[in-house]
């Protein structure tokens, strides 16, 4: 068993082992934590791949991260119909792909088939899936394209952002690429090294090509204490996204390389099991049930700490199930429950709950306990739940901790359903809320308190469900949004999830690299990389 | 030799009676939280400085070691004792059932062991109390911790099989169960009394392995792996050195188990 004691050791050599690459020419280098899983930027669907879609592909519109306004890219103007099924694009002419290809309206088409076709489980064509039939696109000219979905698509402009487009005639297939870099090596499990486009359509303000830079070295590293070492000796030019700790670490040592975006889209939620058929005692079953208990709950954690002590002040108590970062979906009028173990005390009181003796015990006498889950390793979700178990033992509660390995944890949220209550996060990509159907939806796989459910159980579910179908069904975004508020405030309520903090998008850039400004959309700290320029 | 030999006893010696002492030399507990003063360096009030979460660094490793030095001889004593009921009695009777403890012990040899500890660990109870837990995670370290000490017990009890007392002792009529236990194991107690030993060392590492994989003691209760948590992405001694304290204490104490150990494989040799 001792031989499980070398992870210091293997550390030591791992770094022994890697190449110290003097940084050269105009390249950059930084990690990839997984290895990416295909080139093919419609069959995109874990982390790596997706940064790799971003570096390397072409889209029609994009949508700025820093504004958060959609703009045109291949697509010089955009016409959406007011059902919201048909769109039609005006091309920008003079456009080749990465291998010399003309670009046209026929790549667009090839690219829409190719999305839409069933065969190909494109998990981006998902999201265009309305409703039964055939998606029609038709070439209006080589510049001009209409494409004409079964069924309404909401924020379909948006969901182009996501669609790199391939070309219908190049040999190299999906290596043939319209984005600011093109894939020149890849060696798995090692590195993959990108070089510019020499045939890059955008420019600067002055006319210059764009990128900047000549290439991008990306190493696949999933270790994070090499990432942050190597960060640091000068190997690295970026950490896209880093934990508070290794934030103030480096802070600590180089404050001009650390950046703070503010509030990112990711939280941390804390739930309860109210699955009905859940292997649990019936009592507990109706405490977490019953929406003055989660509220009490609530109330009685004091998020604040949770954000000083456990993210060093790198994040801001949640309010709910969008991030003040979500700019336009964000519900203003709401704010986070504040931190009031006496309230909670008395909201525990009208539901037939008392103290005893430093015991909570409910209405049978029963002392009041319950274990939370988290993954195993995860050391800022540890500390939240010891913060919290302190909180909570100051009404009486007590509360276990169980660290289970992640196929376990997964295992027993949504297989045999045999937990109390569990703390994870939420990685928000997207921020339209349509992308959250899978969550809110009672009948929703991912309804994590009590997914799956035939018809809804309670009526602020049905209430919700409807909501969600509202705005998944008008394409006036105004109104969307009025349907969505009432989601966020409906949320607030009955904690169904207990959002506990949003995260702050931390990154470290290089001071050799000029012109990142990290934000708290994905990709937070190269969204603008073809403007970055190196200094030698 | 005999000097360090004694400086291990001393270093034990006070390891355990720190460690006995702890509700008196750190009266607010390992889970008191000061969220004022939380990753503080050592001062007059918190000599090795309070942890990430405002708990007193001291307090928490006199009394991670107790639960380590408390637990970890009681798994190494279930080790071994299970470890004479298959090696020990393998051993003794030969033919088919040595054959079946050797393939036994092999197919426990060829375990992934950490995979099957995290899978054990999964199928406990989650509301279990941090007491039981621990109580439970070391019961399953000595569970699976038999088949070294099985293996050498099973060949020391094979030459004692055909030693000239046990043939007498035989032939005399007695039964094979008394044989086994009066005449069998007490030849055998040096060979336990070093695997005993051995154990100690392997399973204080094992559930620091385990802690530091978040799969060890939970949370509150402070164990030596979870103390050496604190040390992940700790790139430079000089940044807080007080942070490697219960590191140096493990090892102390491991190079005590180690030197005392030495000793007495000297006396059995």
């Amino acid at each position: 068993m001792s031989r499980i004691r070398v992870s210091a050791l293997t550390l030591a050599l791992l770094l022994a082992t890697l190449p110290i690459t003097a940084q050269s020419g105009n390249e950059i280098h930084f990690c990839l934590r997984s290895e990416p899983k295909t080139f093919n930027p419609l069959k995109v669907d874990d982390d790596a791949s997706l940064a790799v879609r971003y570096l390397t592909g072409g889209v029609l519109v994009r949508v700025n991260r820093k504004s958060q306004t959609v703009e045109g890219e291949l697509a010089d103007s955009w016409k959406l119909s007011k059902d919201a099924r048909q769109i039609t694009l005006k091309l920008r002419r003079n456009v080749r792909f990465s291998d010399g290809t003309p670009f046209s309206a026929e790549d667009v088409a090839f690219t829409v088939q190719r999305l839409m076709d069933p065969e190909l489980h494109s998990p981006t064509g998902d999201a265009f899936r309305s409703g039964p039939g055939q998606v029609v696109t038709k070439i209006i000219s080589p510049a001009e394209i209409s494409i004409t979905f079964p069924a309404p698509v909401i924020g379909l402009d948006r969901l182009l952002d996501q669609v790199a487009l391939m070309s219908a005639h190049s040999p190299k297939k999906e290596m043939a690429v319209l984005g600011p870099f093109m894939v020149a090596d890849y060696k798995a499990g090692a590195s993959l090294h990108m070089v510019r486009n020499p045939n890059y359509w955008k420019h600067d303000a002055q006319g210059h090509s764009l990128p900047y830079l000549d290439g991008i070295v990306l190493d696949i590293q999933s270790n994070r204490d090499v990432e942050l070492l190597r960060f640091q000796r000068g190997e690295l030019d970026l950490i896209n996204s880093l934990d508070s700790e290794y934030y103030e670490k480096l802070a600590s040592a180089s404050p001009g390389v650390v950046h703070d975006a503010g509030p990112s889209l990711d939280s941390e939620q804390m739930w309860f099991n109210e699955v009905a058929k859940a292997p649990i005692a019936d009592y507990k079953k109706a405490w977490f049930r019953s929406t003055t208990f989660r509220m009490a709950i609530s109330e009685a954690i004091n998020r604040e700490d949770l954000c000083r002590i456990v993210f060093r002040g790198h994040a801001r108590p949640a309010i709910g199930a969008i991030s003040p970062a979500n700019r336009f979906w964000f519900n203003s009028k709401l704010s986070a429950t504040p931190y009031n173990p006496d309230a909670a005390l008395k909201l525990l009181s009208s539901a037939g709950f008392y103290m005893d003796h430093g015991v909570l015990r409910d209405a049978q006498g029963r002392a009041v306990e319950f274990s939370i889950i988290t993954n195993s390793g995860s050391r800022s979700r540890e500390r939240m739940i010891v913060l919290m178990q302190q909180d909570l033992q100051r009404i009486g509660i007590k509360v276990s901790v169980a660290t289970l390995d992640f196929p376990a944890l997964i295992e027993r949220i949504t297989q045999t359903f045999d937990y109390d209550a569990a703390l994870l996060g939420l990685t928000n990509t997207d921020l339209d809320p349509d992308g959250q159907m899978n969550v809110w939806l009672s009948s929703a796989e991912n309804h994590q308190w009590n997914p799956q459910q035939k018809t809804p159980e309670t009526a602020w579910e049905g209430e919700i469900d409807e909501l969600m179908h509202a705005q998944a069904s008008n394409p006036d975004n105004a109104k969307r949004k009025k349907s969505f508020d009432r989601v966020q405030e409906i949320v607030l309520q009955q904690n169904p999830f207990l959002y506990l903090i949003t995260k702050n998008a931390l990154s470290a850039v290089s001071t050799r690299v000029r012109g990142a400004d990290p934000v708290a959309v994905n990709p937070q700290t190269y969204w603008n990389i073809e403007f970055w320029t190196v200094q030698k | 030799m005999k000097l360090l030999r004694n400086a291990a006893w001393v270093c034990l010696a006070v390891v355990v009676i720190a460690s006995a002492a702890a509700p008196w030399l750190a009266p607010a507990g390992y889970a008191m939280q000061s969220r004022d003063s939380f990753a503080a360096p050592p001062s007059h009030e918190h000599w090795l400085g309070t942890d990430d979460l405002g708990r007193d660094r001291f307090a928490r490793l006199i009394y991670g070691t107790r639960i380590s030095l408390l637990l970890a001889p009681a798994a190494a004593l279930l080790s071994t004792l299970l470890a004479v009921l298959v090696g020990g009695l393998a051993g003794y009777m030969g033919g088919f059932w040595e054959k079946a403890a050797v393939g036994i012990n092999d197919l426990f040899l060829s375990l992934p062991w950490l995979f099957l500890l995290i899978t054990v660990r999964a199928m406990l109870p989650l509301d279990a109390s941090p007491l039981t837990s621990v109580a439970l995670t070391f019961l399953v370290l000595g569970l699976l911790g038999w088949t070294s000490a099985a293996r050498v017990l099973c060949a020391s009890a094979k030459t004692l099989r055909s030693s000239d007392f046990l043939r007498q002792a035989r032939a005399a009529g007695l039964p094979a169960s008394r044989l086994f236990w009066v005449h069998v194991v007490p030849n055998l107690r040096p060979v336990l009394a070093a695997q005993f030993w051995i154990s100690i060392p392997v399973f204080i590492l094992s559930e620091a392995n385990l802690s530091i994989l978040g799969l060890g003691v939970p949370e509150p209760m402070p164990s030596w792996g979870s103390l050496l948590r604190e040390l992940e992405g700790l790139v430079s001694f000089r940044e807080e050195p007080w942070k490697f304290v219960p590191l140096i204490v493990l090892v102390a104490v491991v190079t005590s188990f180690q030197l005392i150990l030495s000793d007495r494989e000297q006396v059995v040799a």
